[in-house]
This record gives structure tokens, sequence and C-alpha cells, in this order.
């Protein structure tokens, strides 16, 4: 079909059904269908991961992610992770460590820090560098970025000891 | 950039896909992980009149031990043989090679099938499927082909499969019991294609190579197996032996020239690679006096 599809899906927990067309990517339905402009188009093929989001968890590019693909799927964005407080340490960390400065990168940067932070608790700074080395800052210079991450981890796994 | 408009159909089974194909021809594009079509769509490269969806091909997911073959199908994403058990006992260097394969978020879309039928001679997986003398099963109209990946691979992003038919699945030998791997690559950030990489598996008895299999990528326009790997097998290997296999080494290698490197430099480095793997493979560090010329 060329002509629209219709797609069900869950974005941040809410139900929503749509009309839209196959050649329509996730990061566009977000940001033009459902106004969540947190997610970012950075190159629009994979490069920067500025448009990085969760679907059922994991994190995938939304401009490589056809909207019709989501059928079905649970799509978490930025906007997401910042209501539910999810990741508020992380977010307070960045702007203590000056880990953003023209912030087109940060939500994609937060994304996928979380995700590293989920999967491994006490990452050493080598391990944050290669988790996010799919992600592009043109402003920090990554060092600040990386301070964020490891504080952020090592606040996390004092807390939980 | 977007794509441009296309029809956009979920395939229900690998019957129902491969009559999809059949009925568009090469005018349909099969959609795996998105992570190459997509970017090839969105900067108008390509643009199908059909986009052929298999995400829902479930008998294409997975990986088994089937006797002495592990089995791999096509929809396995590269995130699954990063945390497979039975990829780090039986097919060790597809551990290695994994994490060189992008980055986390791509890992979590891509395909070892998309990545074969893609073929971009840059990339890991085909190299480390040479290196492993894998078969590529594929299905068409007319039935299963089963094809050798030294055979599979024809070009910069050319393969042996044909428009109408479907990479399912591919069989790598597990590896021999005392084998050893090696792998590595130079590229300019962590989880870019490589400037250039050498995939290899070997068999060392008492300090010599009773097998060895060197797998070189971004070399030429597809991966390499090379020759050269015969001239260290069932030899004591000498520093002038190993100087000498790597100026043969070049001999066979066709490089290109891109913004990463130029031929020359490719060279260099695929002989900097042959020393520190022969190196590592006899655990003689002496053999790589980084004196690869
Ligand atoms: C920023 C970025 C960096 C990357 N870095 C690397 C890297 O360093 N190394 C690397 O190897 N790769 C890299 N990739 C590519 C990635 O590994 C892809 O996942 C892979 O090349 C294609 O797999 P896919 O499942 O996404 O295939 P798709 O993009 O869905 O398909 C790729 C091609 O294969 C065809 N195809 C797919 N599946 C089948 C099938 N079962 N049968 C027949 N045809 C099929 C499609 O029609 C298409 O032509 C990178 C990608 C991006 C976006
Ligand atoms: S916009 Fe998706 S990776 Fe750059
Ligand atoms: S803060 Fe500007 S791109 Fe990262």
């Amino acid at each position: 079909m060329i002509a629209p599809m219709s797609v069900s899906l869950l974005v941040n927990g809410e139900p929503v059904d749509a009309f839209v067309l196959p050649r329509l990517n996730l990061a566009d339905f977000l940001r033009e269908n459902l106004k969540l402009t947190g997610t970012h188009v950075g190159c629009e093929h994979g490069v920067c991961g500025a448009c990085t989001v969760r679907i059922s968890g994991e994190i995938v590019r939304s401009c490589l992610t056809l909207a019709v693909q989501t059928q079905g799927a649970s799509v978490e964005t930025i906007e997401g992770l910042s209501d539910s407080g999810e990741i508020a340490d992380l977010q307070a960390a960045f702007r203590e460590r000056n880990a953003l400065q023209c912030g087109y990168c940060t939500p994609g940067m937060l994304m996928t820090a979380q995700d590293l932070l989920k999967q491994s608790p006490t990452p050493d700074r080598e391990a944050i560098r290669e988790h996010l080395s799919g992600n592009y800052c043109r402003c920090t210079g990554y060092q600040a970025i990386i301070d964020a991450v490891e504080a952020t981890a090592k606040a996390r796994a004092g807390r939980s000891s | 950039m977007k794509a441009a408009a296309f029809a956009y159909a979920r395939a229900t089974s690998v019957v129902n896909a491969l009559e999809l194909l059949a009925v568009h021809g090469d005018k349909a594009k099969v959609l795996s992980g998105g992570q190459s079509l997509m970017p090839a769509m969105n900067l108008r490269l390509l643009s199908p009149d059909v986009v052929i969806d298999i995400c829902d091909l479930a008998e294409l997911r997975g990986i088994v031990v089937k006797g002495n073959v592990l089995v791999i199908g096509a929809l396995t994403r590269h995130v699954d043989l990063q945390r497979s058990a039975d990829v780090a006992t039986y097919a060790p260097l597809l551990r290695d090679a994994i994490v060189h394969v992008a980055h986390p978020a791509i890992r979590n879309r891509g395909t070892i099938g998309g990545s074969l039928a893609h073929a971009d001679p840059a990339s890991e997986l085909p190299a480390c499927m040479v290196t492993l003398d894998a078969t590529i099963v594929v299905r068409g109209p007319g039935g299963e082909r089963r094809i050798a990946a030294t055979e599979f691979f024809k070009g910069i992003y050319e393969t042996a499969l044909s428009p109408d038919e479907l990479l399912v699945a591919v069989e790598l030998p597990i590896a021999p019991a005392g084998s050893t791997c090696f792998f590595q690559e130079f590229a300019r950030r962590h989880g870019d294609y490589a400037i250039v990489g050498l995939a290899a598996q070997a068999v060392v008895k008492d300090g010599t190579f009773a097998n060895l299999r060197l797998g070189f990528f971004a070399v030429g326009d597809r991966p390499l197996l090379a020759a050269v790997a015969g001239k260290l097998i069932d030899v004591f290997v000498t520093p002038a032996s190993l100087a000498e296999a790597a100026a043969a080494l070049v001999e066979e290698l066709d490089p290109h020239e891109d913004q990463q490197g130029s031929p020359a430099m490719r060279r260099h480095l695929a002989k900097v690679l042959l020393l520190r793997c022969v190196a590592a493979l006899l655990a003689r560090p002496e053999l790589d006096t980084g004196a690869a010329g």
C-alpha cells in the first residue's frame, strides 16, 4: 500500500492510533504527528545518534525505523524518560558538568547512556566511550559527557550498596 | 533526506515473502534490520517500489547447534550474536568480531542476513564467513541453494543472491578443538567500517600452524581468503619467512582509494595485521617486529 496504513502502538505508555504513509520514519512521526520534538533529527542515515529512542526497551535509530514497523510496539522517547524521573540524576549530572551546550545531541546521549547504565552498572570510561561511540556531539568534546555518565554510575552504585 | 514513496508489505511466511518477490522482482527490496537499506533509501541511492518486511518470520531467527554445525538464521540480530553462549563457544571469531560492527543502537536492529546480503567489502561479518568456511543457505522459487561463502561475495554490494531469492541461514562448521582465532581492524572510531581488517582462525600444533585461514576485508571489492596462509602452514615460521609472506600478501590485495586511505596505506596496514596475527596466534611476540616495511 503506497496509501496510508493504520498503525497502533504505545508511545511513552499511551496508546496511539494513526494513519501513516509507509515512507514516514519514526523520528518524523514522533516529531511531526505527535509533536514530541525531543527526538532530534541530524543526519537521517544512522550516523549521528540524535534520533535515538527505545523500542521494547532497546535503543534504536528512529530515522532508520519506519512508523509502520512499530505496529504493536512500545516506543519510549526522551519525553517519557524525562517525565517519569527515570533519568533525573543523569540529567542533573549533565547540567552540573556542562555535558551539553547547544543540546542537539543531548536526548540521544541520555537515551544511550541510560541504556549502558541499565546493562552495566559500573562501566569504566572506556566502556562509556564505546557505548556512546555512535552518538556525535559537535560542541562539548565528549569529556564532560563521559564525566557525567561516570559520576551518575558511581552515585547509583553508592545508593544501591 | 527522506525516502521516496513506496508500498510496504509485511511477509507472513518465507513462502509468502518468495511469492511477493516473484511478483515484484527487482522493483522490490527485502527489509530486514533496515540499518543499511534505510540509509540508502533516505539518501535516495535506492528507491524500491515495494518494501517487503521480513521481521515477522520467526522461522528465520535463532542460533542452534546441529551436530558439527552452528546454524544461524538470517534474522538473527548482531546483538543476539554478541550475547549468544553458543557463538562464544563454537564460533569465537564471530564473538570477537561482532563488537566492531557499528554501535549498540544499530546492533539492536541489524541482522546477519542483511549484512551478508548487503556485502559491503569493509564489513566484518562477510570476512568471518569466508574465514570460517561458512555455507550460505538461500531459498528461491526453485527451492534451496547452498553456496560456499568463498563463492557468495561477488563484488561491492554484489552477491550470488538473485532478486527473487531470500537468504535464510548460514551454517558454520564449529571451531575445531584446540583452534584459536584473531580479529583486529583499523577504524577511525570504534564501530566504524574498517579501513583494513583481518579475521583469522588457526590450529596450532607444536608451535606451527596445522591450519590457518586469513580473511582480510576492506582490501578489495570483496572479502579475501589470503592464499599466503599456505606459506605459513606446516613450517616453522621465522622473521624472514614471515617477511616473505607479507611481501606476497601485498600482491594478492586490490585495495581502493577513499577519504580514509590510499591503496598503499591499506597494503601497509594489511601487512601490519598479518604480523600481529601470526605473532599472536603462535604466541611469539618477537615475530611482530613492527617492521612491516
Ligand atoms: C552508522 C552505521 C554504522 C555501521 N557500521 C557498520 C560496521 O562497522 N560494520 C558493518 O558490517 N556494518 C555496519 N553497519 C551496517 C549494519 O551492520 C547493518 O545491520 C547491516 O549491514 C545490514 O543488516 P540489516 O539487517 O540492517 O539489513 P537491511 O538494511 O534490512 O538490508 C540490507 C540489504 O540486504 C538485503 N537483505 C536483507 N536481508 C535479506 C535476506 N534475508 N535475503 C535477501 N536479501 C536481504 C536488503 O534488501 C538490502 O538490500 C552500519 C550501519 C550504520 C547505520
Ligand atoms: S538522525 Fe538518526 S542517526 Fe542521525
Ligand atoms: S551539545 Fe551541541 S551537539 Fe552536543
